[in-house]
């Protein structure tokens, strides 16, 4: 019943927004134990969709759908579609590599290669053959590393080791190596919560510049954070998707009554 | 309340101080029997450095060196200089004229003083016959008897008949230390020479040189096999029965007696393969398939240690697998890769058993040129000298103890360096 009203709804914006990933009954299964069930869900281009729900609600098992990053655990399987621009991702046709270049992931903990943070950002391009010569590395190093907020800070310091940030800029980085293959959709796996409050505040800044830009799923566990960053936000509770709609209707008037527990801090 | 617990806290920390006790103790109980091994060895190996000379002036008579005068070079080579040398020990001691004065003269000098005085001469094809006909005073290596006399090894204080060099052989030594003629120097020829019958002409480098090859086959054979298998396994092998016995049985392969091995190459490479025994080629074969299963073991644990957000972050920019794998998996396990191969080589580089069956436990007296000659290796030259029953082989084994023991501190030694240059911080 809601679904179908939010389908409606969906399909009024959609003159507007186009809807870049569309999940047609997913479901996702770790060996024997189902994971989620029949989601439907449609993601707009340049807004951002936060994913909330308790731990264990199945949001992250989505988000790693979406880049098909559950393809390394061997006993993960999916049945139905995600389609991205239309084209169903888990068709045998699909390089996952070339998805992985058009859909970028960052993730809960600060991960920067043990390398300089020049390699950090340039390792991407590289490998898809992006760089020819130097100074094309040097200008897409510049380019996403300050699209990332982070150039000012380290624009002295190229070569000295990514792990050698704060935690903050650490995110930061993994944030402009994503970015450096330009890819169109990015994916953040609980990304703050790693941080602290200002660095945490920086990172949502710079999430509602790169909205812009590129369209972005957003696992978290704070409801707040879902509040003041994202367009849309899709409820999960039990690997079924309870609700989904834009953010100030969830935050303000949910339909649904676990949704509003949810929300209002009564469990999760 | 108090009162007890403050006693109670009395008490933990007297206990933490004696367990810290008991590790210091612990250490200074290793290190000092550490200590004990090498000062013992190093004290035993100091008199294997040095060799006793003696000074001659001999005569390079025609007569015995170019007996039908042609003054061809080859011919001369094949001369008795043994004989020229023995000519000027009988007239440095005039007096011994009588057949057993003669014989106990003659073993003051190396047996081998004439080969090397020729080889010295006619080093080049092309070398300048001229000495013929003239005299020199020369110096010509001792007997091994000599040089033990002379580093009181053989006591003036025993009883003759008991005694390697009799009261008239040591009366000439002191006429010679008397007028000069008698020097000890460093032994130069320990580190050129392969392992010879007379102590003081055997060395060390044959040996050397087979440890070298034997230990670059068996490198170049188990490091890149061990690291691709442990990759495989750990990377792209399916979890399930078949890896876990394949691991299993490589765990065994590792816990087998050496010596097996060596029947395996036996069987293997010599019998079937028909390859060249007591060779390098063979010996690093053998060693390879026992350094085998070290490496790959040493080379999961590091693949497996490398953080799985490593792996993530290189997939979730669209890396491929074996990129994953080649640029930031790999590196990242190196230091453990490596030291696995170092602990392997090591190890390698100490082995006798398997030695044995193909042949590499023997008397090789020439240098191994490449990895199909030929050889031995060091713990094999160590027990053939320990092995040996002339006194002066005793300091040369615990030389070769040093050498060898100097390889494994330079190969560790690596281990760190190596460690230190790839070790990275995640």
């Amino acid at each position: 019943m809601i679904n179908t009203l939010l389908e409606e709804n969906h399909m009024q914006e959609n003159s507007i927004l186009r809807a870049k990933y569309a999940a047609k009954n997913l479901d996702v299964y770790y060996a024997d134990k189902q994971a989620l069930f029949g989601i439907n869900l449609d993601i707009m281009e340049n807004q951002v969709t936060s994913l909330i729900g308790p731990s264990g609600c199945g949001k992250s098992t989505l988000l790693r759908c979406l880049n098909r990053m559950n393809d390394v655990i061997d006993i993960c399987s999916v049945k139905g579609s995600i389609r991205l621009d239309g084209q169903d991702i888990y068709d045998d046709g699909i390089d996952v590599v070339e998805l992985r270049a058009r859909v970028g992931m960052v993730f809960q903990k600060p991960n920067p290669f043990p390398k300089s943070i020049y390699d950090n950002v340039a390792y991407g391009p590289k490998i898809h053959g992006m760089i020819d010569q130097k100074s094309d590395a040097d200008e897409i190093v510049e380019t996403s590393l300050k699209k990332a907020g982070l150039w000012q800070e380290v624009k002295d310091r190229l070569a000295a080791p990514g792990t050698g940030l704060s935690g903050g800029q650490q995110q930061r980085l993994c944030i402009a190596r994503a970015i450096a293959v330009n890819p169109e959709v990015i994916l953040m796996d609980e990304p703050c919560s790693a941080l602290d409050p200002i660095a945490t505040a920086i990172i949502e800044q710079l999430i509602d510049e790169l909205k812009q830009k590129f369209t972005i799923v957003i696992v978290t566990h704070s409801m707040q954070q879902a509040a003041r960053v994202s367009q849309k936000t899709a409820f999960f509770h039990l690997g079924s998707l309870v609700e989904f709609g834009d953010t100030d209707q969830i935050f303000t008037n949910p339909q649904n009554q676990q949704t509003q527990d949810y929300i209002t801090g009564r469990y999760g | 309340m108090i009162d007890k617990m403050s006693r109670h806290t009395k008490k933990r920390y007297q206990a933490e101080r004696r367990f810290k006790i008991y590790g210091l103790l612990a250490i200074m109980f290793a290190l000092g029997f550490l200590g004990l091994m090498l000062s013992t060895i190093a004290l035993r190996a100091i008199p294997a450095f040095t060799q006793t000379y003696i000074q001659l002036t001999v005569e390079f008579s025609a007569k015995i060196l170019d007996v039908d005068n042609k003054r061809d070079v080859k011919q001369i080579a094949r001369a008795d200089f043994q004989k020229i040398i023995r000519e000027a020990l009988y007239a440095e001691f005039p007096a011994a004229n009588k057949r057993q004065d003669k014989k106990h003269l003659k073993k003051l000098v190396s047996s081998e003083a004439g080969y090397h005085l020729s080889r010295d001469l006619l080093a080049a094809e092309t070398t300048d016959l001229n000495f013929i006909g003239t005299s020199a005073a020369i110096w010509v290596k001792s007997s091994d008897d000599v040089d033990s006399f002379i580093k009181d090894f053989i006591s003036r204080e025993v009883d003759e008949i008991n005694r390697r060099l009799n009261d008239q052989q040591i009366g000439w030594i002191d006429s010679l230390i008397a007028d000069g003629k008698l020097e000890t120097r460093f032994n130069w020829d320990f580190f050129k020479f392969a392992d010879s019958r007379s102590p003081e002409d055997a060395g060390i480098r044959g040996a050397v040189m087979g440890s070298l090859f034997t230990l670059a086959i068996t490198l170049m054979l188990s490091f890149p096999l061990g690291v691709f298998a442990a990759i495989y396994l750990e990377e792209y092998a399916k979890p399930g029965r078949i890896t876990d016995f394949i691991g299993v049985n490589i765990n065994n392969l590792a816990a087998i007696p050496s010596i097996v091995f060596g029947l395996l190459g036996l069987a293997l490479f010599l019998n079937i393969f028909g390859m060249s025994r007591s060779s390098p080629l063979v010996g690093g074969l053998v060693l390879s398939l026992m350094t085998l299963p070290t490496v790959i073991i040493t080379t999961r644990a590091a693949l497996k240690s490398v953080p799985p957000s490593i792996r993530e972050a290189a997939l979730g920019i669209g890396a491929s697998k074996m990129q994953t794998i080649l640029h930031h998996v790999l590196p990242l396990a190196m230091p453990g890769a490596l030291t696995g191969a170092i602990i392997g080589m090591a190890r390698a580089l100490g082995e006798t058993a398997p030695l044995l069956m193909i042949g590499m436990v023997a008397f090789i007296a020439d240098i191994p040129t490449n990895i199909n000659d030929p050889a031995t290796v060091l713990p094999v030259q160590i027990y053939i000298w320990a092995d040996s029953p002339e006194r002066a082989f005793e300091s040369k084994m615990s030389a070769a103890i040093l050498v060898l023991l100097f390889f494994l501190i330079v190969m560790n030694g690596l281990a760190v360096l190596l460690r230190r240059k790839y070790e990275r911080r995640w």
